[in-house]
């Protein structure tokens, strides 16, 4: 089982299915869908909850792009495939509000706003439209992964630092109202930053997270 | 109720599209690299938020929610097709921006040629749904307030982009880290402008 997908990823497809994840990261490079990516990274769980939906409607939404890619006419595409988003992201919306209604609650807006995600509207573009099926189902896993890393190591920083949680679990230990009572790191007199809960640390989040890549990477410096 | 005013207000600067939500980020870092884009791009999305979300609106009050269709008669009071907004609202917004493309086209040649590329691509900016979807979370009680949110919305983000174009048009003769340039810079930036924006939020209206 495992020989035949290695023997199914050419090299080719091997590469649309990691260069999303570092050198063609769709937030940090190519820099689409980033209003999600900021707006619900508070805590570790909508943002798993939103990679996987992003990953749903992007796989789906690729295929069924590059299926009809021979019969939508050219003016009215955009319109075309923003249907065919509306219609995967109300499936979505339903089956949260049906199984997870609490992280529906939270991410609030945000589910419907997958549909003007430009990650899907820019891969649709971008690949869908020009490839057969199959590299665009890997197209879609890469890009969503991508997105997907992103989104966690923003929310992991932001949960961890803002509330010592981690999926709402005390990793840091329980904090109460006196030293004496807390345990973990808080009997030391540690505090949360109340600061990274806030807005504004996303963006400086994803800001510090391109400034690494870039230093790594030196090829994806801007001039 | 809240009057006019505090509704005018509140969307510009309390609820900033940009700074308080990161609506419309992407075509905010992709298009504030010169003044002049920013201030194109600003002013469709003024002109559109302005018109689709009072549409929306009147969709939402008469079709969509619970109970609107009482207006059809009294068998059609229990049925709430509030799970078809996002289709109706994003096809409204599709339509609408080509609809106000043509019309701009044909009677404002002028303005037509300054938006240019702006306007089609405004369909697929996540402000505009944005606006409509606060618009049917914010309950409100007639057309004229949801105009208001739409102007207002449309304005806060006209002045978010014309900051960052600003800043981002001067920062080039400065010596940033090679690794920010560009790209990194302006999440810090916008970042810090977030966190002044944050002060509004103080404000009681």
């Amino acid at each position: 089982m495992a020989k035949e997908k290695v023997a199914l990823l050419s090299q080719k497809n091997r590469k649309l299915l990691l260069d999303p994840l570092n050198d063609d990261n769709p937030i940090t490079v190519q820099v689409l869908g980033i209003c999600s990516a900021l707006a619900i990274t508070v805590q570790l769980k909508p943002a798993i909850v939103m990679s996987v939906a992003v990953m749903f409607v992007l796989v789906f939404g690729n295929l069924i792009v590059s299926l009809m890619r021979n019969i939508i006419p050219n003016r009215i595409r955009i319109i075309v495939q923003l249907l065919i988003v509306a219609f995967l992201v109300i499936l979505v919306d339903q089956v949260l509000k049906a199984y997870l209604y609490d992280v529906s609650k939270e991410l609030a807006v945000f589910v419907g706003l997958i549909i003007t995600n430009c990650i899907i509207m820019g891969r649709f573009e971008a690949f869908a439209l020009a490839n057969g099926p199959w590299k665009s189902i890997l197209d879609g896993i890469g890009n969503s992964l991508g997105y997907g890393i992103i989104l966690i190591i923003v929310a992991f920083f932001r949960e961890l630092l803002g509330s010592g949680k981690l999926m709402g679990y005390e990793v840091l230990g329980h904090k109460a109202k006196t030293i004496v009572e807390s345990t973990g790191v808080y009997q030391y007199g540690y505090e949360n930053n109340g600061f990274m809960l806030l807005s504004p640390m996303a963006l400086i989040t994803v800001g510090i997270i391109i400034w690494y890549q870039r230093s790594r990477n030196r090829k994806l410096i801007e001039d | 109720m809240e009057d006019l005013g505090s509704i005018f207000i509140k969307s510009i600067f309390i609820d900033n599209m940009v700074f308080a939500y990161f609506l419309g980020m992407c075509s905010y870092l992709a298009v504030s690299k010169t003044v002049k884009t920013a201030v194109g791009l600003g002013a469709a999305v003024i002109f559109v938020l302005a018109i689709t979300v009072p549409v929306n609106y009147l969709l939402d009050t008469y079709i969509l929610k619970e109970g609107a269709l009482t207006w059809l008669g009294a068998e059609y009071a229990n049925i709430d097709l509030s799970f078809l907004s996002f289709i109706m609202f994003i096809a409204v917004i599709a339509s609408m921006v080509q609809l106000v493309e043509m019309i701009v086209e044909r009677f404002a040649p002028a303005l037509y040629s300054a938006l240019g590329i702006f306007l089609p691509l405004i369909a697929v900016n996540c402000a505009i749904l944005g606006g409509s979807l606060f618009m049917q979370q914010k309950n409100f009680s007639t057309v004229t307030e949801s105009v208001v949110y739409g102007l207002g919305s449309g304005i806060g983000f006209f002045l978010a982009i014309l900051a960052i174009a600003s800043i981002r048009e001067k920062i080039t003769y400065s010596n940033v880290p090679k690794p920010l340039k560009g790209l990194g810079i302006t999440f810090i930036i916008t970042g810090l402008m977030a966190i002044a924006f944050m002060s509004f939020s103080g404000i009681k209206l």
